[in-house]
């Protein structure tokens, strides 16, 4: 079993590898296997699996692409990420993939499957209406159609037929996969000095271009590393990050946070690997019909998601309760509207709970932070010297 | 151009029958009428209608304001609360009206909702919008209707089945519990035949920008001419009423060789035609409109008069298919049409009505819009060999209109379009 600074260091190379080599060089050993580009924040993956297809993650160029062509496609009070992914278009680092899958979750993201559309990219491009009515009566049918689309698409390529069998063994291995990314942060929170939050986000990330099969042999060792102490623990507060669920933070950002005094306990950067909360029922003899109810009944909270009966700010307090964190930082994208919108409703319930929070905008390529540093410095003295540990009650 | 303004008939009608609608509202709380709240775009206004219902229309308000100098402050109020100065100028000035204490631009108070039909058509933002006002407003009630994106360029049955289930499951049963009323289909078809002459008489007064001089201007007339549909009056006889007057009158115009009508008199010589794509910037409203008219420029075709419906490619609601006919028709506004078929519809403007030019007018707020425009201009420029133009201003936030980099590129644009038109000669 290779060390725990080796498998970080393969999960960092792994995870901003932007010309995603593993992932096709999986593709180039069978004929039959497609690649499908995922933009944020959630798409099951397990579909594409069992087309024999790899589902990889489209998070931007984050700091690692100079941006020169992809800032002509857009407007400066435009977001990011969308114009590195346009940059990463027009440099060929997609060549290879045949589809690509746009999950409905905000403006920008619906017109950029346009903009690839536009551009002829992939065999197919897919606009992922997710509904947003949870009564399984009304959108349970829909929502299969949606899925069975992106089924269609893939057989004309590969002519892979998805038997239930199939669908049954990936649902499978990505249960695994979330069962061992929850455990990865249940220790952390124990022992958060055992893994920067850093790593934790390479090691995450690096499921995302890589077969779930390699994903989960990774989690396990490093699970199995981190059983043991490494690290020395430091007097540092508990935070959780919210706002980043799109457009990444720059890892630099991440570790800053740390290295100011907080320990990031719990965080929304790559909330897609563990939207689904528990895991999916594999029993019904209709996995398409377990994949579905699973996004209907247990799905996580997010800005991009309007669950009228399950409001998001009393998901926000139970998982505070749950992660037993100090405070919150609200980190969220420039001109991100889904994240930026929820804030006044999110600090409110903060407000209403006693619970602390700063709050800050990033774009995914900021290089300076120190500002960020003094602020968040502040904010984890103020709690570590002044502050009482967070109660909530009554949600 | 001509001085003097004289007020057309429609436009006294169309005065009265805001005024009318406005004065309702303000007594809503006495009648007991029950106020929904909505947006323009896949506004199933013919539904509220069927149940006795009065429809407030929150982006309505917000242009007024802005229209009216009120929205920055209301802007301020809201960042004041927690909003950030990146997102939808619509929706802070929506909260900050609401924190000011609901007083419309009119000076009437609006009444709160008893009902929110977050009806969400082409723009993410409008659930974010109602996620705000439904914790501003605790307790009421929140339809949901979730319009299906035509990403692939048409609309499917099972789109349109999943939106009537949406319909008979979630949103009939809320609005009878909150009118009282039980669902008449029958009434429903009443309003629906109403738009659909609408429908028809919008198409036909839109198109007769093909006659030179256009008749009117397509963008900054053409949202007066929209406003009875998208506030309030869709499926109305009062609607049907307006638009057959107003199509009267354009036609006297159009055999009398008469060119639009501005605030300071009739344009008189029609240098430029043009298509413009994007919302307009209603703080300055005027000065912008100025900007054009002065030129002896006319907007032939716009993008944003089709935000409340699109009617070009054929749609016309179906009274014989009440809810079915309701799903296509919130399915077919313009920012819920995919960037090709913006591209196309775009392209059959500039085609159909001669334009000179095309020009995007970018919205900092918008992002249903914003996002992709520059490609979509990049694909009309490739395709049809037409000048292209950039401005960019924003919806309500005055902080946002520069009025001297405006100028400065529209100057250059119809400079342009000037030496383009010696060049064909």
């Amino acid at each position: 079993m290779d060390t725990p600074d080796v498998i970080i260091r393969k999960c960092e190379e792994l995870a901003f590898d932007l010309n995603f080599t593993r992932a096709k060089e999986w593709k180039a050993q069978d004929a039959s296997r497609v690649l499908v580009g995922n933009m944020p924040i959630y798409f099951p993956r397990e579909l594409v699996h069992a087309a024999n297809g790899l589902c990889v993650g489209i998070l931007g160029g984050g700091d690692k692409k100079l941006i020169i062509k992809g800032d002509a496609y857009y407007q400066s009070y435009i977001c990011h990420m969308p114009r590195s992914i346009v940059e990463l278009v027009l440099d060929g680092h997609f060549e290879g993939f045949d589809g690509f899958i746009f999950p409905s979750i905000c403006d920008v993201i619906r017109n950029l499957s346009g903009m690839f559309q536009l551009m002829g990219k992939g065999t197919f491009v897919k606009y992922l209406d997710y509904p947003q009515n949870f009564s399984a009566s009304v959108s349970e049918d829909f929502y299969i159609n949606e899925l069975q689309y992106v089924l269609d698409q893939i057989y004309a390529i590969n002519k892979v037929e998805v038997t239930a069998e199939r669908l049954k063994n990936s649902i499978q291995l990505y249960n695994k996969n979330r069962s061992l990314i929850t455990e990865l942060y249940d220790i952390r929170q124990q022992f958060p000095w055992r893994l920067t939050a850093a790593d934790v986000y390479h090691i995450v990330r690096a499921g995302y271009v890589i077969p779930v099969e390699e994903h989960n042999e990774i989690l396990e060792a490093m699970i199995q590393h981190i059983q043991v102490d490494r690290g020395k623990p430091v007097d540092k507060i508990k935070v959780m990050v919210m706002g980043a669920f799109c457009e990444q933070p720059p890892v630099g950002l991440i570790k800053t946070i740390e290295m100011a005094g907080c320990y990031i306990i719990e965080d929304d950067f790559l909330l897609g690997a563990r939207w689904v909360q528990g895991d999916i029922e594999t029993t019904s003899g209709n996995p398409m019909h377990d994949l579905c109810m699973a996004y209907l009944e247990k799905s996580t909270f997010s800005s991009s998601v309007y669950d009228v009966n399950n409001p998001k700010e009393n998901r926000l307090m139970e998982l505070i309760k749950k992660r037993k964190v100090d405070g919150i930082i609200f980190a969220a994208p420039s001109f991100c509207d889904p994240a930026l919108l929820d804030h006044p409703i999110l600090q409110k319930a903060c407000n209403d709970h006693h619970v602390r929070f700063i709050s800050f905008l990033y774009s995914e390529n900021t290089g300076q932070f120190k500002v960020i540093k003094e602020q968040v410095g502040t904010f984890s003295d103020s709690i570590k010297l002044w502050d009482e540990p967070v109660v909530i009650n009554n949600l | 151009m001509s001085t003097g303004v004289a007020k057309e008939k429609s436009m006294i009608i169309q005065k009265e029958m805001i005024a009318q609608l406005s004065k309702e509202l303000s007594m809503a709380k006495d009648t007991g009428k029950k106020v929904v709240y909505t947006f323009v775009p896949g506004n199933i206004s013919e539904l509220i209608l069927s149940f006795d219902m009065l429809p407030v229309y929150p982006e309505i308000n917000a242009l007024q304001s802005g229209m009216r100098k009120k929205s920055e402050g209301f802007i301020r109020g809201a960042e004041k609360h927690g909003h950030s100065e990146d997102v939808c100028t619509y929706v802070k000035c929506d909260v900050g009206m609401m924190l000011a204490g609901n007083i419309g631009p009119n000076g009437e108070t609006v009444p709160p909702p008893d009902l929110l039909l977050l009806s969400y058509t082409g723009c993410f933002t409008f659930m974010k919008w109602f996620e705000t006002l439904e914790r501003l407003y605790p307790g009421v009630p929140v339809a949901l209707l979730h319009t299906p994106y035509q990403e692939a360029g048409h609309i499917t049955p099972e789109m349109t089945a999943y939106m009537v289930k949406q319909l008979k499951e979630e949103v009939i049963p809320k609005m009878e519990k909150v009118s009282g009323k039980k669902y008449d289909e029958e009434k429903l078809k009443m309003h629906l035949r109403n738009s659909s002459k609408v429908e028809e008489s919008i198409i036909k007064i839109f198109d007769s920008t093909k006659n030179r001089p256009s008749p009117i201007d397509a963008y900054f007339a053409g949202v007066y001419y929209i406003g009875p549909i998208n506030n309030g009056f869709r499926g109305t006889s009062e609607a049907v009423d307006y638009y057959d007057e107003l199509y009267k009158e354009i036609m006297v115009r159009v055999q009398k060789g008469l060119g639009p009508i501005t605030p300071e008199g009739e344009i008189e010589e029609e240098r430029f035609r043009l298509v413009v794509e994007g919302p307009p910037n209603w703080t300055h409203f005027r000065e912008f409109w100025k900007l054009f008219y002065d030129m002896g420029a006319v907007i032939v075709a716009s993008s944003y008069t089709k935000v409340g419906g699109v009617y070009d490619m054929g749609f016309r609601v179906n009274p014989d298919k009440p809810l079915e006919s309701l799903a296509e028709y919130c399915m077919n506004c313009y920012t819920n049409l995919n960037l090709n078929q913006r591209v196309d519809l775009l392209s059959n403007c500039i085609t159909k009505f001669h334009a000179d030019g095309f020009l995007v007018n970018s919205i900092k707020s918008c992002n249903s819009f914003s996002a992709g425009q520059l490609m979509i201009m990049q694909q009309l420029e490739r395709k049809l060999e037409i000048p292209v133009g950039f401005i960019e201003s924003d919806l309500v936030d005055p902080r946002y209109f520069s009025y001297s980099n405006i100028k400065n590129r529209l100057e250059s644009f119809f400079q342009m379009l000037e030496q383009r038109k010696l060049m064909v000669k």
